[in-house]
């Protein structure tokens, strides 16, 4: 690891900030799209969940 | 006929209709992910082990790696959203409207890392996380905007209607985006001016521009792929909710 010099902790925190607000909003982006596809193909094969209207 | 199947024929409908567009632009995202991994594996490298220290700011100048690009995607994805208003209120156009729905978290959660980022930065060169100046405050009220525009989306059942009132909304808030932009011209503020697009040329040397550059366009095909990929669960998501809608209708008949 290289060194960093006396601010490392405001490098390594902002870093760390950006990487996991980043990791967040892939994560979220995907799982969103999955549970949509999900629904419109449940949709498109005319099998609608339980509870919904028919 | 699924989503992705529907007919078109000329490039227009090709971007203008829902399901072509979904067709033909998710053959793009796997390789604009890869060109996007590698970018960031190729600008951390630089960032970290190849760019020297700043003669006065020592190694927080490695900040500015991660500062600059989200503090330019703030007010690029702005851009991208006040394209897209003009195509919803002249055109009518329909993927104007998903483009700007699918953009604004991406452009809140870029403005939010600038102003962490900046804070970060700030604390060892300045000597404070925060200022009420020119900069960073126009920073604090362009990222107020963007979650307004988030929940004016939010606040409407019928999204086409959403799309004109956030399409008018968001344009009467692009006038935040040239202030944020001179600010640093205007008034006094601890912000430095601009560094990098000037007319004499940019005022660093090459050895830390590389980097910067490179996640510049990073972070830049980032946002690109999250659209891409946003844009495409919004289309879903109004298929969705139409075939929903036909189901209810058919249950209440």
């Amino acid at each position: 690891m290289i060194d960093l010099g006396p601010h490392a902790v405001f490098i390594v925190c902002a870093y760390l900030g950006v990487a996991a607000a980043i990791a967040a909003l892939i994560g979220w982006r995907l799982v969103e799209a999955r549970r949509v596809s999900a629904r419109l193909a449940e949709l498109e094969a005319g099998t609608p969940r339980k509870g919904t209207p028919t | 006929m699924s989503i992705e199947s529907a007919p078109g024929e000329n490039w227009w409908t090709r971007i203008a209709h829902p399901g072509q567009f979904v067709a033909w632009s998710r053959r793009l995202v796997l390789p604009l992910s890869i060109a996007t991994v590698l970018l960031f594996a190729l600008g951390l490298w630089f960032a970290f082990f190849n760019s020297p220290p700043d003669y006065q700011m020592g190694d927080t100048v490695r900040i500015m790696y991660v500062h600059v690009p989200t503090a330019w995607l703030s007010q690029f994805v702005y851009g991208v959203m006040a394209v897209s208003a003009i195509g919803t209120l002249v055109w009518r156009h329909p993927m104007a409207d998903v483009s700007m729905k699918a953009a604004a978290p991406l452009g809140a959660t870029f403005t939010a890392l600038a102003l962490y980022t900046g804070a970060l930065w700030g604390r060892p060169t300045w000597g404070t996380f925060w200022e009420w100046d020119g900069r960073m405050t126009s920073t604090l009220v362009l990222l107020l905007i963007y979650l307004g525009i988030i929940a004016l989306w939010r606040a409407f059942d019928d999204q086409l209607r959403a799309a004109r009132i956030v399409a008018i909304f968001t344009l009467v808030g692009a006038v935040n985006i040239p202030i944020i932009k001179f600010s640093v011209d205007w008034w006094a503020t601890l912000h430095q001016p601009a560094s990098v697009f000037r007319l004499d040329g940019p005022t660093m040397p090459p050895s830390i521009l590389t980097p910067l550059f490179i996640m510049v366009f990073a972070f830049t095909f980032l946002f690109l792929v999250l659209h891409l990929i946003g844009m495409h669960t919004e289309v879903r998501r109004r298929r969705v909710a139409s075939l929903e809608r036909r189901l209810a209708q058919k249950g209440a008949a």
